[in-house]
């Protein structure tokens, strides 16, 4: 069997009636990354605790390595790492002894020291818990998910309250899991994660799965943007045909919504060319996941906005370096 | 975000080891968190030391009281069913009510569920260093009674080790059930008042039954304490009362009802338990 994880229809009602999560799809395959994505409340978390074993779905059906996750707790365990989003640690134990304490409640454990060091703890085993910093703690409740060496690594947002360079070293030591066959399933909010990290994703709103694929396969719904500062040399220049562009003024850029970034982007530079027209901070940027998010947020499912005031959330996100590269997308 | 379901440690498919091996498999699990545990108790001095002196003093304000009364068992006797009540109220039930809440509030057992330990393991590992507690202050008096006290060599052993170790379990269940109307480990003192006052009165550790109508006593044994003591009066006296005492053999004829009933309020924690416990504080 390839896939690791398989979540068929399932939905989730909390007991005052609310519908966290609503008929969800999707499966994990053997080795790769997928990511959940979704704004605070989307039903991320409450689609995992179901997969991990710590929540009843009141309906569907979920098989995490060909178990029930909640049934054959027994047997799913001992071949899966969980770090919460949220989990406490006794604050008077030191980061050793609260490692040492896991690790004897596993089948087979690494070493602790050799799991500290990969989330680079080591230098820290002596101390309390509780004089940790936020971003130590998560990085112990990720070396407390590794220990057991799990074939599955469930992952809720990880990076959060971590620094820019722990992010790094949490992303590589990610790579590195990945490369050595683990499966991961992971939340996050952070899009430059998903975007390195992920092997597939999917967007989560309002419980249910509004867009599923690769990064490229979720991104190809959205339009390529060109933009320029509106107002240059001379007032706004009239503007060649664009066929398929899409042209709308905000914020005092303009912005030029296109399907074929290259066609469009041409057309307008040997325009500007031969009308001698300057285009200030011109930037060009193919479609991002960010755009795709916020389009979902926006309007649910994700369909290219119409509106100005749509424009005018993305046209920020034009402001950055053409093709931001991951790790300056936030 | 409450999630109550309460897993044993046998999933759907059976392990490969057996039985022995997933009995040595929760030795180890329950030991790892044991060790945790008593490292954090020997951490807080104050709840150490409350916890050993605690017992003794009540036990000795108790005791003043009651030889006042006048109880037929004698000093020695006495001494040992306080202890074993006492221990049971405030080392198991008290304590392990704040400690489960605490530990629930901190988000320590919602991280503890994640892994391998079943649900019953994660309580029995958080409960062991007040069972331990308990149980060393019970043997301790048990000790000092024979030496010191004149309490003559007990009736029934096993009665009185069953009743100890029932009651460690018993009263475990009741704190983990309590921690349903328990906010936080402060409130512990609260919550726990219901079952401490009417243990505490109308068990028979303090005063016999017998002191007591006999409309009153026969609601009074199935107060949870109750059983335990008698059990325990029973073993180390051969009679739970006034009545003249009996010999080994016909002790155990004696201690089918108590035993049926703690046996019931076993039960009854379990399921309370089971159905109640919480696992994350409430949001």
């Amino acid at each position: 069997m390839s896939n690791v994880i398989d979540v068929e229809d399932l939905s989730r009602r909390y007991a005052g009636g609310f519908e966290a999560v609503r008929e969800v799809s999707f499966s994990v395959r053997r080795g790769e990354l997928f990511a959940l994505l979704g704004t605070n409340g989307a039903g991320k978390t409450s689609t995992l605790e179901v997969l991990e074993g710590l929540a009843e779905p009141s309906g569907g059906r979920v098989r995490v390595l060909g178990f029930d996750p909640g049934r054959a707790r027994a047997s799913v365990r001992p071949r899966i790492g969980i770090m919460l989003q949220e989990g406490g640690f006794p604050g008077d134990l030191t980061v050793d002894e609260t490692a040492r304490m896991w690790a004897g409640t596993l089948t087979s454990s690494r070493p602790v020291g050799e799991a500290l060091e990969m989330v680079e703890l080591a230098h820290r085993s002596k101390v309390a818990v509780a004089q940790l910093s936020g971003g130590e703690r998560r990085r112990l409740d990720l070396a407390l998910a590794v220990l057991g060496r799990p074939e599955v690594l469930f992952l809720d947002e990880p990076t959060t309250g971590l620094d820019p360079e722990s992010r790094q070293n949490t992303w590589r030591l990610v790579r590195r899991l990945l490369e050595g066959g683990t499966s991961v399933l992971l939340t996050t909010h952070y899009l430059d994660e998903a975007e390195t990290l992920a092997d597939r994703l999917a967007i989560m709103h309002e419980g249910r799965i509004v867009r599923e694929g690769t990064v490229s396969e979720v991104v190809a719904s959205q339009p390529a943007t060109i933009s320029f500062a509106s107002g240059g040399s001379g007032g706004d220049p009239q503007l060649p045909p664009l066929d398929g562009a899409r042209i709308v003024m905000s914020g005092g850029r303009t912005v030029i919504e296109t399907e074929h970034l290259q066609q469009t982007l041409t057309r307008l530079l040997v325009w500007a060319e031969e009308h001698r027209v300057e285009l200030p901070e011109l930037a060009a940027r193919p479609a991002s996941l960010e755009q795709v998010f916020l389009a979902v947020a926006e309007h649910g499912d994700g369909s290219p906005p119409a509106g100005s005031g749509d424009a005018e959330l993305r046209a920020e996100t034009l402001t950055g370096a053409p093709g931001t590269s991951p790790g300056t997308g936030r | 975000m409450s999630t109550q379901a309460f897993h044993g440690t046998d999933g759907a498919p059976r392990d490969v080891d057996g039985r022995a091996g997933r009995l040595r498999g929760t030795f180890r699990r329950v030991w790892s968190l044991t060790r945790a545990e008593v490292t954090l108790l020997s951490r807080n001095r104050t709840a150490l030391l409350v916890a050993l002196v605690f017992p003794v003093l009540s036990v000795l304000a108790l005791l003043t009281f009651d030889l006042e009364e006048g109880d037929a068992a004698g000093t020695g006797a006495l001494t040992v069913i306080m202890f074993v009540g006492v221990a049971l109220l405030y080392i198991v039930y008290y304590n392990l009510v704040s400690t489960y809440v605490a530990r629930r509030e901190d988000l320590v057992l919602k991280r503890l569920r994640t892994g391998e330990l079943s649900d019953p393991e994660i309580l029995a590992g958080a409960a062991m260093p007040a069972v331990l507690l308990a149980a060393g202050q019970i043997a301790v008096a048990v000790g000092a009674a024979l030496t010191f006290l004149d309490l003559e060599a007990p009736v029934n052993v096993v009665l009185v080790a069953g009743a100890v170790v029932g009651g460690v379990v018993l009263f475990a269940l009741l704190a983990a059930a309590t921690t349903k109307i328990t906010r936080n480990a402060e409130m512990a003192q609260m919550s726990t008042m219901p079952v401490f006052i009417v243990c505490l009165i109308f068990s028979g550790m303090v005063a016999p039954l017998d002191a007591f109508s006999d409309r009153v006593a026969d609601i009074a044994q199935f107060v949870p304490l109750t059983p335990v003591i008698d059990l325990t009066r029973l073993g180390l006296l051969g009679t739970t009362g006034t009545e003249p005492a009996v010999g080994f053999t016909e002790s155990f004829a004696e201690a089918v009802t108590p035993a049926a009933i703690l046996a019931l309020w076993i039960a009854i924690g379990y399921a309370a338990t089971r159905r109640w416990f919480r696992w994350e504080p409430r949001r």
